[in-house]
């Protein structure tokens, strides 16, 4: 059994004082699509920071496919492809450029990278936009763009921060349905996000995070059994189970 | 890195090459030509000749300062694409030698470009005493200030703090470091007050590439290169391999 993210007592402290992580431990098998849920402030982005060096953590250790990302930060970073939150490219690039680009930060001659970057950007629909600049893309196109970066590597562990937030509906289910097919190549994917449907519909491992701390952890079937009727807010059905279950977890007591 | 700054800095050329190169006409026809005319010989060749090196080398300064100091803020503040390199397995090493040497080649192109024009000034006549001399001043000059950028890049919070340096430490050490005199003219106490300033040494060993002529011995002005280069490399290191002013 081989773990792709082992997290093990993460503390984050920021120069604020606010504590963002208060001893976090999670573990991710390879292969699995892991979701970590909780809401805004929870401390998700605050964890895949640390995960891809952007965040300096407190305390704890952090390793991915078994490489410390203190020990052996190079080797760690070559197994991650990230889908941040916010746009960070520049926008005055092309797409092509954009991800080839990212291609040469890993070591990938050009002569790799362009054929690879072409299918990537074609596949997932921004192929007649490849040559234009990255500002004429709408929202939808730009996220996806963001995928086919964090892809031009082939990691094996694909990290999604909020990948579908101000995505419309029939372009999230195409995301879904290419993030899917990922899975079925093997790599293993952490996704955050609000949309707790998309959670249900993708993971098969769930994790619930709330003021720093994982409150709940375990397998889809395993979060929804802890699902309270007595608790159900308002004494109605307000959505999917996933999402009362949500709501029960990370309410103010 | 490196391919998609000179792609950058070609792209925008109107704000990197050309300002350098107006603002040196403007020195060779005010200092060189019409206030030269009357200043007569410095150091036994014409002030034109003399001013020649110091505003090559002002220009070099200056440009490469500003390629690796906005390059390095823009990534990370407007567009945040820094982070695209930050997540990277890309070592501390290689990000300082990429952002370094896309300091030296617009700073050396920069340079160029105005000995160039320059020639229009001296009716196509240039001295050059020592071709290598001129060459090794004008790398090592682009990298030692490219690495100074770097480090103001990397630690500015805002535009201001790219333009504080740049206006209230660089331009004054570079207009009394000898670009437009000889020490040799300033009474006792400036002439000490100068052998502090660092780009005083530069200026003087570039200079002595073209004419021969220096106020202070070769082998010095290139300890001092090479003194700054290895604190700015060391310095850049550890601030991007621990993530000072970078990370959160």
């Amino acid at each position: 059994m081989t773990y792709a993210l082992t997290i093990q007592e993460l503390r984050k402290t920021y120069a604020s004082g606010t504590e963002a992580l208060k001893g976090v431990s999670l573990t991710i098998l390879e292969g699995d699509f892991f979701a970590l849920l909780g809401p805004n402030g929870a401390g998700k982005t605050t964890i895949i920071g640390t995960i891809v060096s952007l965040v300096n953590k407190t305390s704890g250790t952090v390793s991915v496919f078994g490489h410390d990302i203190d020990r052996e930060p190079e080797k760690a970073k070559q197994q991650i492809g990230i889908v941040p939150q916010e746009l960070n490219f520049n926008i005055f690039e092309k797409p092509i450029d954009i991800v080839v680009n990212q291609a040469g930060y890993y070591g990938i001659p050009r002569s790799i990278a362009i054929p690879r970057a072409e299918k990537l950007l074609k596949d997932l629909g921004i192929g007649d936009k490849m040559y234009r600049k990255a500002m004429e893309l709408s929202g939808g196109m730009k996220r996806r763009l963001l995928i086919a970066r964090a892809l031009i590597h082939q990691p094996r562990f694909l990290i999604l921060d909020e990948p579908t937030a101000g995505v419309d509906v029939e372009l999230r289910r195409g995301m879904w349905e290419y993030l899917r097919n990922l899975t079925k190549e093997g790599i293993t994917i952490l996704l955050t996000t609000h949309y707790l449907e998309e959670a249900e519909q993708l993971a098969s491992h769930i994790a619930v995070i709330n003021k720093g701390m994982i409150i709940a952890s375990g397998t889809l079937e395993e979060i929804l059994k802890l699902y309270d009727e007595s608790a159900t807010f308002g004494g109605g059905y307000r959505g999917g189970r996933l999402e009362e279950v949500f709501l029960q977890l990370t309410k103010e007591k | 890195m490196l391919r998609k700054d000179i792609v950058r800095m070609f792209r925008i050329w109107v704000q990197t090459f050309l300002p350098n190169v107006i603002t040196s006409v403007l020195y060779f026809a005010v200092f060189g030509t019409m206030l030269g005319s009357r200043i007569g010989d410095m150091q036994g060749v014409s002030y034109m000749l003399f001013v020649v090196p110091g505003i090559v080398m002002l220009s070099i300064v200056t440009s490469s300062y500003a390629n690796s100091s906005f390059t390095f803020f823009q990534s990370k503040f407007f567009m945040r694409s820094i982070e695209e390199i930050l997540v990277s397995p890309t070592p501390s090493w290689l990000l300082v030698a990429g952002f370094a040497t896309g300091g030296i080649v617009r700073g050396v192109m920069v340079g160029a470009l105005v000995l160039l024009i320059s020639l229009f000034f001296t009716g196509l006549t240039i001295s050059v005493f020592n071709a290598l001399v001129i060459f090794s001043f004008a790398i090592l000059t682009a990298l030692v200030f490219s690495l100074a950028g770097l480090v103001n890049g990397i630690y500015a919070k805002s535009i201001d703090a790219i333009n504080i340096v740049p206006t209230f430490v660089l331009t004054p050490l570079v207009y009394l470091g000898g670009v437009f005199y000889s020490v040799e003219v300033l009474p006792g106490w400036w002439h000490t007050l100068t052998l502090f300033n660092p780009i005083f040494y530069i200026i003087n060993g570039f200079r002595y590439g073209f004419l021969g002529l220096a106020d202070v011995p070769l082998a010095t002005c290139f300890t001092i290169l090479g003194a700054f280069i290895a604190l700015g490399i060391a310095v850049n290191w550890y601030l991007l391999r621990t993530g000072l002013g970078l990370h959160q």
